[in-house]
């Protein structure tokens, strides 16, 4: 039995990530999209990651997905709404839904189908500990990966036209 | 409140990965082909929580990796938009099937 947060969830995500593809426009693609993001968010709300659902809404929301929306304001041009795609459509389709059956199968026939559990998660302040004692080395090479991408960006957007 | 059973999270996150792929084969505008890179680093970050959640419930690691997989969405994400603006001041678009100055 599904229930019915959940089912409602997954169609939100799953619909608006298509839309966010699919839309003729791309700023409404770029809503969907944020939309699709806090379709996740509620998904680790109900997996009891109350912290990360949080995190996923400031960074993912409020951070990508408005730059995100500011860039596609900046480049957006007319000619975009009649793009086709022709041949490449199928082909993506067909390789998609190859994924998905391949994917689906290896769940469906997987032992972990039934798994449930009835013990309560462990709470959200461990992550602080758990970054900083056994993931340190990550958190340091994160800081240095944002603190790169942070230069490069200012450099790249800083790049003067020929 | 009841759980549902794992694989119905792993069956939304193999939805949302064929959405990605689907995007990523099919779409010629880098701005989608960044939307469906969002999209497919998302359904990992929900297999991440969703695995820890059911089968290690007394950690938070999975919680942990899926708020760096966030963070280095974040920062993909800017390097990634700053490259396609770049692009498109260069060239007024941003197909990228009309960017072929790197071809060898």
């Amino acid at each position: 039995m599904v229930d019915a947060v959940f089912a409602l969830l997954a169609v939100v995500t799953v619909v608006s990530a298509i839309l966010a593809l699919e839309a003729k426009e791309v700023v409404y693609g770029a809503v969907a999209l944020a939309l699709s993001f806090v379709g996740v968010a509620g998904f680790f709300a109900l997996l009891d990651a109350v912290f990360l659902a949080m995190f996923q809404l400031t960074v993912y929301v409020g951070a990508i997905a408005v730059l995100i929306l500011f860039t596609v304001m900046l480049v957006r041009r007319e000619r975009w709404l009649k793009t086709k795609e022709g041949v490449y459509k199928s082909v993506g389709i067909v390789a998609s839904l190859a994924v998905a059956v391949g994917l689906g199968y290896l769940v469906y026939s997987s032992s972990i189908t039934h798994v449930t559990t009835t013990v309560e998660q462990a709470p959200f302040t461990l992550i602080g500990a758990l970054i900083l004692s056994e993931y340190w080395a990550a958190l340091v090479a994160l800081s240095l990966v944002l603190a790169s991408a942070v230069v490069g960006a200012v450099v790249l957007a800083k790049l003067e036209r020929d | 409140m009841i759980l549902e059973p794992l694989a119905n999270y792993l069956f939304v996150s193999v939805v949302l990965f064929t959405v990605g792929v689907y995007g990523l084969v099919t779409k010629k505008n880098a701005l989608r082909m960044l939307f469906a890179v969002e999209i497919l680093i998302n359904s990992a970050n929900l297999n991440f929580v969703a695995f820890t959640r059911y089968l290690h419930p007394t950690s938070v690691t999975g919680q942990a990796l899926a708020m760096f997989s966030i963070s280095l969405a974040a920062a993909e994400a800017a390097v990634g938009l700053a490259i396609i603006l770049a692009v498109f001041r260069l060239r007024r678009d941003v197909d990228v099937s009309e960017i072929k100055g790197l071809r060898g």
